[in-house]
């Protein structure tokens, strides 16, 4: 049974994006089919977060391989925590409603490829073999790869094209890292490279492959310097589909980081922790300038991914339970916020026709609970008590100052007002001031946007009022993170159970 | 033959990362191609006869030392067909780009041409 548990996440969407691709599927039975499995697979991550949650991590070695030999999956906390947000995220984003133009021939095709999505972050979430990641990643990013320029505008080519290059070449990078360290230790199972590396007398000679690795999940992570595809390419897929990479795609680099740098490539081992810092301080400083520049709702937000991307890598520089916790709890949260407002600001889109937000005006007083959608996610991202985001940014900064990193607290602290001050910025053009001559607001909106944007932002609430009950979920997943023995355990002995 | 083979990924290095630093559109993606087979033989390079044994037991049930490690191979196996398949992508989506207005020029791919 728990076996089941373990893989449901990976074989709930393949079952699906088989399903969805069988011939003569009416464009109504495929979303059916999407919507129900999309339930489905919620229903399955959270019994697997209950599960773990009491009974500690589970394993799950493929065709009863033992390790190191087989590929294993593990579901730590940090994984099913991941999990059970990524699925909310996916069930929110399909009742939003995801649909090609009238004209779309194969409607069935744009679930097989979300739901192939979520098979590759699903796999990477769960996967305890480092070439086993990559395969997962190259899942994910295929099926985003597609759903990035599926349109075919050609406004989405060029943005298209600089991301799946760069991901190219971070893919190369990790295959390089991931061939070097198996060179040097001869196993690709993370446990196992955590055992060996251990037991070497010159644990320094993987920092090669740790650099590569770093700089690998760094670009899909959109970290400065690597940061240059995302502004350019979110805002053009479709909004449902950009809510979706906007939640998801950037974190799953942020969980490998977080998973590899905390049991592989440890500080320990002499990988420069410092230099992610400040890595991560140029990425707040730099996502969230952009941020202030911008007048497209969705590539304002696209720059303040980048930005809050440094608040959860600077976390994992600064090392220690309390910083990883906040992390973990940032990750979480963050997904949830971004989500809702990339949905809010494709809704602004499709009733104004245009994205520019001087366009746009007095939502406020025409549609209030637009409004409320917005202003949830928007004051948790600025970090207003007792929104989630505050709660996210107490803890990391309060790690800051347990380990004296003070230019890290004031740069978190300057950024945290320019987010609240791009939010209000938003705020003030699209739903404040008077709608300006000739907008249009009422034109048509397809899909089902406001249960979408409610579910989301309920969770964003839970996140915010029940914080400490998801603290503590955080809290154990980094003590797990900061103690691996137990992981090492559950992996290479059998597990807990 | 593993220092002809380190030479040689090195040379693939430095072609691809000179290719990947120009400007025009198709170098770009000869680079990205270039860069693939470099890192598919900096994998092979790992499955050297090294210290340790690879996980294939001779007739007698013991490790046959001296023999290839077989798993870089498998891996390299997957990392070609998983190159080949986005490379093909890649190649489809710059020649939708070439279509129409020509953009070969990827200073030209960061530009705002209207949504």
């Amino acid at each position: 049974m728990n076996d089941l548990l373990v893989i449901s996440p990976i074989l709930v969407p393949l079952i699906t994006v088989i399903a969805c691709l069988l011939p003569g599927l009416s464009r109504r039975a495929s979303d059916t089919v999407s919507l129900f499995s999309a339930f489905v697979l919620v229903a399955a991550c959270v019994g697997l977060l209950v599960q773990v949650a009491s009974h500690g991590t589970l394993t799950l070695r493929a065709g009863s391989w033992a390790p190191p030999f087989g590929i294993v999956l593990v579901a730590d906390t940090l994984s099913v925590l991941m999990l059970a947000i990524s699925s909310i995220v996916a069930l929110a984003v399909l009742i939003y409603g995801v649909r090609g133009g009238e004209e779309d021939s194969s409607p069935g095709h744009l679930h097989v490829l979300i739901h192939g999505l979520m098979l590759g972050v699903n796999g990477s979430f769960l996967t305890g073999d480092l070439f086993n990641l990559y395969v997962w990643f190259e899942v994910m990013l295929i099926s985003s790869f597609i759903l990035m320029v599926r349109e075919g505008k050609r406004s989405q080519l060029p943005g298209g094209l600089s991301y799946v290059l760069l991901n190219l070449l971070a893919s190369a990078l990790f295959l390089s890292g991931a061939g070097l360290i198996y060179g040097k230790l001869g196993t690709l199972n993370l446990a196992d490279m955590a055992s060996k590396l251990g037991a070497l007398e010159d644990p320094d000679l993987v920092n090669t492959s740790g650099a590569l690795i770093f700089v690998a999940f760094a670009a899909k992570a959109a970290l400065f310097p690597f940061h240059f595809w995302l502004p350019a390419s979110y805002h053009r897929a479709a909004p449902a589909i950009s809510a979706l990479f906007a939640g998801l795609l950037t974190k799953v680099g942020v969980y490998a980081l977080l998973r590899l740098f905390t049991l592989v490539f440890t500080p320990d081992n002499g990988f420069s922790s410092t230099l992610i810092l400040y890595f991560s301080m140029a990425t707040m400083v730099i996502g969230v300038l952009g941020a202030v520049a911008q007048y497209h709702i969705r590539r304002l937000l696209a720059f303040h991914i980048i930005s809050q991307i440094g608040y959860m890598t600077a976390g994992l520089a600064l090392g220690g339970e309390l910083a990883l916790a906040a992390v973990i709890f940032y990750v979480i949260h963050h997904i949830a916020v971004k989500s809702t407002l990339f949905l809010v600001g494709g809704v602004l889109e499709a009733r104004t026709g245009t994205a520019d937000i001087r366009q746009h005006g007095g939502f406020y007083k025409s549609s209030p609970l637009l409004a409320l959608c917005f202003l949830i996610p928007a004051f948790s991202l600025g970090g207003i008590p007792p929104l989630s985001g505050f709660w996210a940014k107490l803890n990391l900064l309060q790690a800051g100052v347990e380990t004296e990193h003070w230019l890290f607290i004031g740069t978190a602290l300057v950024v945290g007002i320019l987010t609240l001050f791009s939010m209000i910025k938003i705020w003030n053009e699209s739903f404040w001031k008077a709608p300006p001559e000739g907008m249009e607001a009422d034109r048509p909106l397809s899909g089902r946007p406001y249960p979408a944007m409610l579910l989301l932002c309920v969770l964003t609430l839970v996140f915010s009022l029940g914080g400490a009950f998801v603290f503590k979920l955080a809290k154990q997943a980094a003590t797990e993170l900061c103690d691996p023995s137990g992981y090492l355990n559950a992996v290479l002995k059998g597990g807990a159970l | 033959m593993t220092t002809a083979l380190a030479i040689l990924i090195g040379l693939l290095f430095a072609a691809a990362t000179y290719c990947l630093l120009r400007r025009n559109l198709m170098r770009v993606l000869i680079g990205i191609l270039l860069l693939s087979h470099a890192v598919n033989l900096l994998l092979m390079s790992a499955s050297a006869p090294l210290t340790r044994n690879p996980a294939i037991l001779g007739p007698d049930g013991q490790p046959t030392p001296g023999m290839a490690d077989p798993l870089p191979q498998a891996l390299v196996l997957t990392a070609i067909v998983i190159g080949f398949g986005l490379s093909v992508f890649t190649l489809v989506l710059a020649r939708s780009c070439f279509r129409g207005k020509a953009i070969d020029d990827v200073r030209d791919l960061g530009k705002e041409d209207g949504s």
